[in-house]
């Protein structure tokens, strides 16, 4: 049958020479290989004292944003609950008093708003869904935590930027 | 027997014992720290600083876990196994010199539990009963694997056996003595051993890390081809056991290699030093020396296991009988002739 790449390659199989056969030698140069990566540095990062820096694109902890007033964006509008493919988003919208106007940016917001991190994976559908610019996933590597019920964030909790002024 | 006797004797075996232990124990944490370092990457450090109570951390899990045991497997033989395996590898270390005599007073008290004058002999035949512990384990599973890894490291260790008995002859036929104490009392100063007889020392290494069945002799504990080998149905303290009882047997490998062919307790200078330092402190410093030979040669098990992959069934058959075999006896036969030439003239 006709080879099908131009190059060729010759296998040479000549026999093994007695300095070969003894393998020892083989073994001392294995050995000198092995001995010389007890000087190399060490690739591990200490994790949580060290880490590794994230691409500008990493997806980390969820949070809701607020405009340039300091109002919250997110109107409860579902969508991101709609796209998410883990069924990880919950929330309960309810209508903005007019006494908290400077609170909300529209009429209808997310009194609560739940994300369950141990669904979440991290996709970003929910960022990419939503119409207001709400929700970004630019936070950090979520924490470990022992119990179940922990992992469910709330609006006050850690998925908001909200309690700071931005 | 006086009773200061049988004091003195049982002082020495309880810190024998405790120091073999120990060492055994940090064993497992400098075999996962060598094994990092030589892999360019840490090994466990976060339990205590460097990592240095990681040891005591497995030994709690150990004990902390369930023992489970095998419906159809035969009781007694399950327990006997880890500690058969634990009794042999444990009572090799009788007969070891571990420096020279030591005068507290007007008391000479040698630092060797007993020298018996086939001390050789008496650690051959506690190496060969290891391989007991193995097989019994493998059999009272009730597991095929495991029976087959058993089969295997049986079949291994009678191999390698025979190979170690040749190799110690032509040493025996140098030394004149099967005594551990005389001759490690024979290699004073710089005579070690090894100058002597370098084929059979080789040989006697490469057969003693098949006897501990270190890699890459280790196909009876593969774990990518039997899953655990013989241990595998193995829980708790009696998988614990047969863990230890493995380094334990290492250890009492490296300690006998450096005392038959290394020198033991001897070191260049020492009647210097025990001239200086008299005869309570002299000795001991022997027995330093000595440890860091053994140390030396527990650091060599460890980074032979990372460099060399593991042999295959029949290249290990083929290695121990058609290959180390006729070599040793080749190196009895030189090492007679030349005795033999060196009487006569």
């Amino acid at each position: 049958m006709e080879p099908l790449t131009s190059k060729k390659k010759v296998l040479e199989q000549k026999p093994l020479t007695l300095a070969e056969r003894l393998y020892l030698p083989a073994i001392g140069k294995g050995l000198a290989i092995t001995f010389s990566h007890l000087f190399k540095k060490e690739a591990t990062i200490r994790y949580p004292e060290e880490q590794r820096e994230f691409s500008t694109n990493f997806r980390g902890l969820h949070s809701l944003k607020r405009d340039e007033e300091g109002k919250e964006r997110c109107t409860a509008c579902g969508l991101c609950a709609l796209s998410c493919p883990a069924e990880a988003i919950t929330m309960i919208a309810a209508e903005r008093k007019p006494e908290e106007k400077d609170l909300y940016r529209e009429e209808k917001y997310a009194a609560v708003y739940e994300i369950n991190m141990l669904r979440c994976i991290f996709c970003g559908l929910c960022e990419e869904a939503c119409p207001k610019e709400a929700i970004y996933l630019d936070g950090p590597i979520v924490p470990s935590d022992y119990l179940r019920k922990d992992f469910i964030y709330g609006k006050d909790k850690l998925v908001e930027a909200p309690l700071e002024k931005k | 027997m006086e009773i200061s006797f049988v004091i003195e004797k049982f002082i020495l075996v309880a810190i024998l014992f405790g120091i073999t232990l120990v060492i055994a124990m940090y064993s497992t944490y400098a075999e996962r720290k060598v094994a990092a370092f030589l892999q360019d990457r840490l090994g466990p450090d976060r339990a205590g600083p460097f990592g240095m109570f990681q040891p005591l951390a497995d030994g709690l899990k150990m004990f902390m876990k369930e023992e489970i045991t095998p419906t159809n497997s035969s009781k007694w033989l399950f327990m006997v196994g880890p500690g058969l395996s634990m009794l042999t590898a444990c009572i090799g270390t009788a007969v070891i010199p571990w420096g020279s005599d030591m005068t507290i007073g007007d008391r000479v008290i040698p630092l060797q539990v007993t020298d018996i004058n086939v001390g050789v002999l008496y650690i051959f035949g506690v190496v060969s009963l290891g391989v007991y512990g193995v097989m019994i384990g493998g059999w009272a599973s009730n597991n095929k694997y495991s029976l087959l890894s058993a089969i295997r490291a049986a079949s291994q260790n009678i191999s390698y056996e025979i190979a170690m008995g040749l190799s110690i002859i032509a040493l025996l036929l140098f030394t004149g003595t099967m005594s551990l104490r005389e001759i490690s009392d024979q290699q004073h100063g710089w005579n070690w051993n090894v100058l002597y007889q370098p084929l059979g020392f080789i040989i006697f290494m490469i057969c003693s890390f098949a006897e501990t069945n270190r890699a890459p002799f280790d196909l009876p504990e593969c774990e990518t081809e039997l899953i655990g080998g013989y241990h595998t149905e193995y829980s708790s303290m009696k998988l614990g056991f047969y863990l230890f009882s493995e380094y334990i047997n290492m250890f009492v490998s490296a300690t006998v290699m450096a005392s038959l062919y290394f020198g033991g307790y001897n070191y260049p200078g020492m009647d210097w030093v025990l001239l200086q330092t008299g005869p309570i402190i002299g000795p001991l410093i022997g027995t330093v020396v000595f440890f860091m030979k053994i140390f030396a040669f527990i650091f060599f098990f460890m980074w032979v296991r990372w460099t060399i992959p593991r042999f295959r069934y029949d290249q290990l058959m083929h290695l121990g009988w058609k290959v180390l075999i006729p070599l040793a006896i080749a190196n009895i036969i030189v090492t007679g002739v030349v005795i033999a030439l060196v009487e006569k003239f």
